[in-house]
């Protein structure tokens, strides 16, 4: 199929400057990010590996994204049905992962309206609870989608109020890449997933009301620049994080 | 959800008239529009279990619909419905998808509190 050629034989351009991270090598991960499927666009190959080698690993997921403006295509969901639908959607994609998930329960769109400082302690007792050494979420300011910014922010929280040693704390950002390097350089952490594309592109996929648009575009490659085939080609042969721990993250006013 | 029969969503609101109802209104352009070629600001407004009364509520147009509820002290408006259904738990659900099956408003009416 046109969207799975087969992975690139060299990664050094795309890792270059970075540490190489082995997910099998951890003790436990949790992935704290808003809306079910953010787990899978941002770190289903890294879940994949380290689950595959039993490591623990947990979605924490701050909403059920039930204010998603993707209904499926044709669409199958309503605003009213969309919150089982993609719990459903998400525990497929745990599955296929290996990973259990957990749901903090807040309304999709309103995280940023919440208390920071209450979310995190929400998610401190979680890291308490199952003690990750590796924590991954979004980057704070840098990840488009305000929801996004705001679990950041509170995991950012939750982990720097953490007793020492603290667990690895990895960022995801989001948005032009170009921007995103103007702003914070390259990403400090790598993980190569090749071995397992095939798992992430399924995760992704069991996500459908949100993602079977997108794979309905990247067949026909409708609207698809170089940029975009690029972007997505990186995607599904890395993961790459910037290190969170101790950088200063502003609290919004 | 299936396209919006006219008379059977009149038949709905004639049925929720003069009584207590909550509403869910809301229109989204989606929260990654920034991202897209054309580099548009996200538009998005909702507002859920508003309590309303409605003395007068009308669908009109000949699709996609517009729906108008006139309360004791405003209005209610949603224009670009498309398609309707009701929940088994008696929730009225307008919707108006664009051509890909998104969301692009909603006007929801329901006698209990949508579910929070």
């Amino acid at each position: 199929m046109s969207i799975q050629p087969p992975p690139p034989e060299r990664i050094d351009h795309l890792v270059e400057g970075m540490t190489m991270l082995d997910p099998s090598a951890e003790r436990g991960i949790v992935v704290s990010l808003p809306h079910p499927d953010d787990e899978s666009f941002s770190s289903a190959g890294t879940m994949a590996l380290a689950s595959d080698a039993g490591v623990p690993v947990t979605y924490l997921c701050g909403t059920f994204g039930d204010m998603g403006r993707r209904m499926g295509s044709p669409f199958f969901a309503n605003r009213e049905s969309m919150r089982d639908v993609r719990e459903r959607e998400l525990a497929d994609a745990c599955t296929i992962l290996g990973a259990r998930y957990e749901l903090l329960g807040m309304r999709d769109r309103m995280v940023e309206f919440e208390d920071p400082h209450e979310v995190a302690t929400r998610i401190r007792a979680v890291l308490e609870r199952l003690d990750p050494s590796t924590v991954i979420t979004f980057y704070p300011g840098h990840a488009v989608h305000p929801d996004h910014d705001a679990m950041g922010l509170a995991t950012h929280l939750a982990v720097a109020a953490l007793p020492d040693p603290k667990p690895r704390l990895l960022a995801v950002a989001v948005g032009d890449r170009e921007q995103l390097r103007a702003a914070l350089g390259p990403q400090h952490v790598a993980v190569d997933i090749r071995t397992v594309r095939q798992r992430k592109l399924g995760a992704l996929r069991a996500h459908r009301s949100q993602t079977e648009m997108m794979f309905q575009r990247w067949e026909r490659e409708r609207d698809d620049d170089e940029q975009m085939r690029a972007y997505r080609e990186e995607n599904l042969t890395v993961e790459r994080f910037y290190r969170l721990n101790g950088v200063a993250i502003p609290l919004p006013r | 959800m299936g396209p919006i029969d006219p008379a059977r969503v009149q038949k709905e609101l004639d049925a929720r008239l003069g009584r207590d109802v909550y509403l869910h209104l809301e229109t989204t352009t989606g929260s990654y529009t920034a991202l897209g070629p054309e580099k548009r600001t996200p538009v998005i407004a909702f507002v859920r279990n508003a309590s309303i009364r409605y003395e007068r509520g009308l669908v009109t147009g000949e699709g996609p619909y517009r729906v108008g509820l006139k309360l004791d002290s405003g209005w209610v408006y949603a224009q670009g419905l498309t398609d309707y259904t009701v929940t088994e738990r008696d929730e009225l659900l307008l919707a108006g998808h664009d051509e890909e099956g998104n969301l692009r408003v909603g006007l929801q009416l329901s006698l209990q509190p949508f579910r929070e």
